[in-house]
């Protein structure tokens, strides 16, 4: 098992490496790199200074392996927009997002399981039905039009909900959060919900597969005949077989919540990385996208590991101790 | 037979509806088992032999249902019972064994977790005590250091311990009825013995009785106290093992007696039937087999047989063949 | 061997290779069971009776529509957020309402679903090309290509699409600052292209292996038939099938990244707009009360998207041979 972690670690950092290169080509080639790391107002000494401190006169695998290694410290630059470090702008920003990706897979999870069971123990019946129609919906929806009609009934018509912005915040050292106080969470509904909706509706369709496979199997038929309740046959043999592929493969939802929340922050102008990211795309600011690719593939790359080991866990076909006798 | 009998099985139909029309699996079985006593099921794939143990024990596959006939169970009808009425019966009193034991456990729970959920279920038992019970069960179906395996996982043991361990489950509320469908078929010749010899002892040291269903004649004439041979959905012959294996009436049986090769015989060719059993859809009026029966005539034809006493056996045959040697 | 039998085992590898299978399945298809099996479903109908309906007016916009919404010359300020025609306040004229700048609603529309269908359908046609030349260079040249190639389609789907899109249309835009429309669309047709073809590598290198492995491909190998020749022929006509499915769910997809790169702001430019800068523009009314302004966008994008998904679906099970 060990060794099996050791392979993956080891291409968890091949494909960091990958990502650093592309930043890095990025930093090089589009646009200057020197403007990119000084911002525009920088004078013409600063920028000789520079260009000497960087050593853009070195070979590229050293100008490379000096990047990678500011990159490890998340040191960028200097955002061109805002003319603020980036470090210091993603750090800000953090908070808001991984807050809001967060409650929003709590909600896919929480609902999507239930329902999902629900369409596949009661099959055939309307009420199943109208949930399978319904996810098609869910897949055919934008993530932003979902946003712009929760924002109009709960919003606009009813007033009962806030959609702009995060609301009262409390800090905690580097940390802000919103799910302490009563405003941060009002706030919080609209968006979550909003960027749950695609997740909450691929987690209910790949429930109720899972489960209409598992109890199709010569186990819950043995299950069955050996007179076990059918609370004991569903919820204890058959949901317990159907998350095992259901729970891994959401997990790597996470990260796709995250790169998802660009969207959702832009509807409801939350002040996550992701509204930093589009504005930073719209105004090429190199060193901000460069920083949002490497953190997030950070991200994604942690999680795939994270939803391995929890695979082992959870399988314990996985974990090949003694021989077959 | 002076017992009532443990089951009794009588005009037994299902069908199954589809959209091209109605399909009868299985049409007018009748039989019974007594406390104690194994029965055989035998006959070729298709022949209806699973499908009759899946409606004994309530577990049809929907769209399949039972149409006409009573199961009874120790006097008591089963087969019209509501399902959460069944569900106690199942396990309780009718244990299963089913093919497969690779697919019949769930990987992920232990065998001990698996056999004291079993136990819990059916018997007033704690939980310490279900444990106990559970490794007796184990030590009584031949597996080896018991109180350790009892914590292991499915994948963790080899398919004919599997197997035993299905049949401790299956063991495990003390049923007085044990359906096994092909108990053996997917497992290792050298393991069928080990495996049919261990049925049979539990078996008989619990009392239970057992309905063997498997197209082996050879595991019917080791095990089996009577034998009922099936075709196309109806019992061809039934009766006590010695005599339908030896002197078989039914022109079917002749012909499956006399296909199995034996080692002392000195034959040129083996017996073959020609032709194949019907498909469900296109089952011949009258007689089932007397397309590929050297003895039909007009009535095979025309009229169903009913069973009827021939010789020591009970046969569904206008013409039966002579109690005489077959050969 | 004499030249003539050489010749003829050419000629009879060279020749139009009988249809294979899946083609003529597809052929025989469409004139029985799918056709039947359309008839047959409302549902399918009825989606394809809307995507028609968008198609032509999206076609003909200067035909179809009422009013031409970029012609400054026929806007009037004065008959600026007017509401839909049936609402107090509104004109026939203008049966949808109209925007902040008088643009009649309804024309906007149409026009805007042109740009959006074109930006979709042409970004997965240039995905259709990218993945399927990748997939058989894959299959075909193997070994190092073949992995260095699925390393790559690895790589990019755990990615989610969005941020692809994103990133390149982002490079775009900082390599050429001042670009042209023409180019801005080139690079938001490569951005969505980018984030779609790697399903289309994987299925047709799939094919690729299993038809290179075949024997009347060897035989054409040994007698000098060109890889291309080989791919064109034999490979190509097999993955018609498979592609095809493909394509019925990527084109929904296609048009909602479009759509949510431009209700983003980095999508297609100002001056075409598409259904999503129509949202995005519309988004601001809001809160004053003029829903229409975004509501009927939405409503449009909604349609043509569920309608693609339905038919998408339909047609997947019309021609998965199982189901019958």
């Amino acid at each position: 098992m060990s060794v099996f972690i050791l392979r993956r670690l080891a291409q968890a950092v091949v494909v960091m490496l990958a990502v650093a290169f592309i930043a890095f080509m990025l930093f090089q080639f589009v646009g200057d790199p020197v403007t990119n790391l000084l911002g525009q107002d920088a004078t013409e000494e600063q920028r000789i200074a520079l260009r000497k401190d960087l050593g853009l006169d070195q070979p590229f695998p050293v100008q490379f392996a000096r990047f990678a290694g500011n990159a490890v410290q998340g040191e960028f630059g200097i955002s061109l927009r805002q003319g603020r470090k980036v470090s210091t702008l993603i750090a800000e920003r953090f908070p808001a997002t991984l807050e809001l990706a967060v409650v929003a897979g709590l909600i896919a999870l929480g609902l999507g399981i239930p329902l999902g069971v629900y369409a596949a123990l009661r099959r055939g019946k309307a009420s199943a039905q109208l949930l399978m129609t319904g996810t098609l919906f869910g897949v055919s929806l934008p993530n932003f039009v979902i946003g712009i009609v929760l924002i109009w009934v709960f919003a606009v018509e009813l007033k009962w909900l806030p959609s702009f912005g995060r609301g009262e915040v409390l800090s905690f050292g580097s940390w802000t959060s919103g799910l302490l106080t009563r405003d941060g969470l009002l706030h919080l509904i609209l968006p979550a919900f909003t960027l749950s909706a695609f997740q909450l509706t691929l987690i209910m369709r790949l429930v109720r597969a899972e489960m209409l496979e598992v109890l199709r199997t010569d186990y819950i038929r043995f299950a069955r005949a050996r007179g076990l309740s059918d609370r004991s046959v569903y919820f204890g043999h058959a949901l317990k077989n159907t998350l095992v592929p259901v729970i891994t493969i959401t997990g790597l939802q996470l990260g796709s919540l995250i790169a998802f929340a660009i969207i959702t922050e832009q509807v409801f102008q939350w002040p996550g990385m992701g509204l930093l990211f589009i504005q930073a795309v719209q105004f090429a600011d190199i060193p901000v996208m460069a920083a949002y690719l490497c953190l997030i593939s950070l991200i994604f790359v942690v999680i795939n590991l994270g939803v391995d080991l929890l695979y082992f866990a959870v399988d314990p076909r996985l974990r090949v101790e003694g021989k077959a006798h | 037979m002076t017992a009532a009998p443990l089951l009794e099985v009588s005009h037994l139909r299902v069908e199954f509806p589809t959209r091209r029309g109605t399909l009868l699996a299985l049409d007018d079985i009748s039989f019974s088992i007594a406390s104690g006593e194994i029965l055989g099921v035998v006959g070729e794939s298709g022949a209806g032999k699973s499908l009759t143990g899946a409606a004994i024990i309530g577990l049809l596959d929907p769209p399949g249902r039972i149409a006409a006939g009573e199961i009874k169970l120790t006097g008591r009808r089963i087969d019209n019972l509501p399902y959460e009425q069944m569900r106690r019966i199942r396990g309780k009193e009718i244990g299963a064994v089913f093919q497969d034991p690779l697919t019949s456990l769930n990987p992920l729970y232990t065998v001990g977790r698996q056999l004291i959920e079993t136990i819990t279920t059916h018997l007033d038992l704690s939980a310490t005590q279900a444990r106990v019970r559970a490794i007796e069960l184990l030590a009584s179906t031949g597996i080896p250091a018991p109180e350790a395996r009892v914590d292991h996982f499915p994948h963790q043991f080899s398919g004919g311990m599997r197997q035993r361990v299905v049949i401790a489950l299956a063991l495990a509320a003390n049923p007085r009825l044990i359906v096994a469908d092909e108990p053996t078929t997917a497992l290792d010749v050298s393991i069928q013995a080990q495996i049919i010899a261990l049925l049979k002892k539990v078996c008989r040291e619990q009392g239970a009785a057992v309905m063997l269903v498997t197209h082996d004649m050879g595991v019917i004439a080791e095990t089996c106290d009577r034998v009922a041979v099936m075709y196309a959905g109806r019992i061809a012959e039934i009766g006590p093992v010695a005599d339908v294996i030896h002197r078989p009436a039914h022109p079917y049986t002749v012909g499956l007696m006399g296909s199995i090769p034996a080692m002392d015989e000195d034959r040129e060719r083996l017996l073959q039937i020609d032709g194949a059993m019907p498909r469900l859809t296109a089952i011949p009026p009258g007689c089932a087999f007397n397309p590929r029966c050297p003895h039909a005539v007009d009535r095979c034809r025309a009229e169903r047989p009913e069973i009827a006493e021939v010789g020591a056996t009970h046969a569904a045959c206008w013409q039966p063949v002579a109690v005489e040697a077959l050969r | 061997m004499p030249s003539g039998g050489r010749a003829s085992l050419t000629m009879a590898v060279d020749a139009d290779p009988k249809p294979t299978a899946s083609a003529s399945a597809l052929r025989g298809f469409f004139d029985g069971d799918v056709w039947h099996s359309f008839r047959t479903s409302p549902v399918a109908m009825l989606a394809a009776f809307i995507v028609l309906v968008c198609f032509v007016c999206a076609l003909f916009a200067e035909i179809v529509a009422p009013h031409n919404p970029f012609d400054l010359a026929t806007l009037e300020l004065l008959d600026s957020l007017k509401p839909p025609a049936w609402v107090e306040g509104g004109e026939a004229k203008y049966s949808l309402g109209t925007d902040g700048q008088g643009r009649d609603i309804l024309s906007a529309l149409m026009y805007g679903a042109r740009i959006s269908l074109l930006v979709g359908i042409a970004s997965v046609l240039l995905s259709i090309l990218i993945g399927v030349s990748l997939g058989l260079l894959a299959g075909f040249l193997g070994g190092r290509t073949d992995a260095f190639i699925m390393r790559i389609c690895d790589v990019m789907l755990s990615f989610p699409s969005i941020l692809v899109a994103l990133m390149i249309s982002g490079i775009g835009r900082s390599l050429f600052p001042h670009a042209p429309d023409m180019l801005a669309f080139v690079v938001l047709v490569l951005a969505i292209a980018l984030t779609g073809w790697v399903q289309y590598a994987r299925t047709v290198r799939g094919s690729t292996l299993v038809e290179r492995n075949k024997e009347y491909v060897q035989a054409a190998r040994v007698i000098g038939v060109g890889p291309l020749r080989i791919m064109r022929r034999h490979v190509l006509p097999n993955v018609l099938g498979p592609v095809l499915v493909l394509a019925t769910i990527q084109i929904a997809s296609a048009i909602i990244t479009e759509a949510t790169l431009s209700f983003l702001g980095v999508g297609v430019p100002a001056t075409s707009p598409s259904l999503g800068t129509l949202i995005r523009n519309g988004n601001d009314y809001l809160f004053s009360g003029e829903w229409w302004i975004t509501a009927w966008p939405s409503l449009t994008l909604v349609l043509i998207t569920l309608s693609v998904n339905l038919l998408g679906d339909w047609l997947r099970d019309a021609l998965n041979p199982r189901l019958r």
